[in-house]
């Protein structure tokens, strides 16, 4: 993966009649962070990247792995795109239990040769407890937990995390953020994290994305961009 | 008792697909199929068992074709009583099968197509799953009405006991012939038993239905 530059470049067009997006980015930082208002398009654009939504035209590039080109009639569906979604409400799998929900994403996947180790995610993340009990007897952080391990267990070649906190109290979120940052640090997985939340970008991203009304306003360090 | 089984188990995939289809699927006519597929439930059934008659007779457009190639003939057979039966209770299957599809978070789904699941792989794994309890609901509803089935069966393939013969057309002819009045009673019975165990197991089902659907708020 090291080597493809960069790492993450998006471009995107979307028409329709009361919202148009169009937004163009690059990105080689280890969280890039989406920062924008409540229907400013980041949802939409992560969503792009994992290939649940179509864009009218545009680029989508991973690690060297063209996912969606309008032009060259290109779009990978997104089970074949390896990418990792942790979802704003977790969407864990009610019929299965904590551990067949993170072994879902890890069988579909499991000709990986560099496969991260469920060992070390369960670990890092806490549920070792959780393994036998199913999503609906789990707490909000809980869930969010599993998700994340869920979607790390995928072996993404990119993690998408789509306003991961915002169900939760401060409390909680703080102790997720913190496992967010070790997600980041020990499994070498880039992260696009779309929020709403300046604390969040400040303790987190490197590198900002800023989006107001389906457009980028600024692209750069997270000093920079967050600077008045 | 075969008949109506046959009839549940054959009509069963049919009725998948066609609730997926109504569940999931926008395609033109859809209320045309919607209405057509449910008919047999407003219609008097002797009707639905004239245009059985009408189709899948000797003589009918469609079952000529199916005795030829198949060498199945319906009319005035167990598996004429089995397609009556399950083209009655179809409607009762489909409707309780297309609810539970729709009550699943497609969002599950996206989940489950971004984990690396292709939409085969999908359906099986999350959509079918979930789907289970009501369809187990639409599956029992459709036994009890293909028990009870009766014009459509007799119109279709008249009463021959030990061939087309079920329990009310049994009753039926017990009512018709001095002293039969309580082998009718024992039938009925029997009717009555199998109808309310049908109506409690889909109950309970249904009560955990709900409970899973608690569950995604």
């Amino acid at each position: 993966m090291k080597g493809l530059k960069p790492l993450l470049s998006v471009r995107t067009l979307q028409k329709r009649p009361d919202f148009t997006l169009d937004v163009a980015f690059e990105s080689d930082s280890a969280l890039t962070a989406l920062f924008g208002p409540s229907g400013s398009g980041k949802s939409t654009i992560l969503n792009m990247i994992a290939g649940i939504l179509r864009p009218d035209s545009g680029r989508i590039v991973v690690a060297g792995n063209v996912l969606t080109d309008t032009d060259a009639r290109i779009f990978i569906p997104p089970h074949k795109r390896r990418v990792g979604f942790v979802f704003q409400d977790a969407q864990l799998f009610p019929h299965l239990t904590v551990q067949q929900n993170i072994k879902f994403g890890q069988w579909f996947n499991r000709g990986e040769k560099h496969a991260l180790p469920l060992d070390a995610i369960v670990d890092v993340l806490g549920i070792g407890a959780l393994l036998k009990r199913r999503p609906a007897t789990l707490s909000g952080g809980e869930r969010h937990r599993v998700a994340l391990a869920r979607a790390l267990l995928s072996s993404p070649h990119i993690l998408l995390m789509d306003e991961p906190l915002a169900a939760l109290d401060d409390a909680r979120r703080s102790e997720i953020m913190g496992l967010i940052e070790r997600v980041r640090d020990e499994f070498s997985v880039p992260i696009v994290y779309v929020t709403h939340r300046v604390d969040e970008v400040r303790r987190l991203a490197s590198r900002v994305v800023r989006i107001n009304a389906g457009h980028v306003v600024a692209v750069g360090d997270t000093t920079e961009v967050l600077s008045p | 008792m075969r008949v109506a089984t046959v009839g549940t188990l054959v009509g069963l995939p049919v009725a998948l697909l066609a609730a997926y289809a109504l569940a999931r699927w926008r395609f033109p006519g859809k209320i045309i199929v919607d209405g057509f597929l449910h008919l047999p439930l407003v219609l008097p059934p002797v009707v639905t068992g004239y245009f059985l008659l009408l189709t899948f007779g000797r003589q009918g457009f469609l079952g000529k074709e199916i005795y030829d190639l198949f060498g199945i003939t319906f009319a005035f057979r167990w598996t004429g009583a089995a397609l009556a039966c399950g083209v009655m209770g179809f409607p009762l299957m489909l409707r309780a099968i297309r609810l539970s599809f729709e009550a699943i978070d497609r969002r599950l789904e996206k989940a489950a197509g971004t984990l690396g699941a292709n939409p085969y792989w999908t359906f099986f794994l999350v959509t079918l799953p979930l789907a289970l309890p009501g369809i187990l609901v639409g599956v029992i509803l459709c036994f009890a009405k293909a028990l009870g089935e009766f014009g459509a069966t007799i119109t279709f393939v008249s009463n021959i006991p030990g061939e087309t013969q079920t329990i009310p057309s049994a009753i039926y002819t017990f009512t018709q012939v001095p002293g039969g009045e309580s082998q009718a009673l024992r039938l009925s019975l029997i009717s009555i038993a199998i109808a309310m165990v049908a109506l409690i197991v889909s109950e309970v089902l249904n009560r955990r239905i709900q409970k899973r659907i608690a569950v995604f708020e």
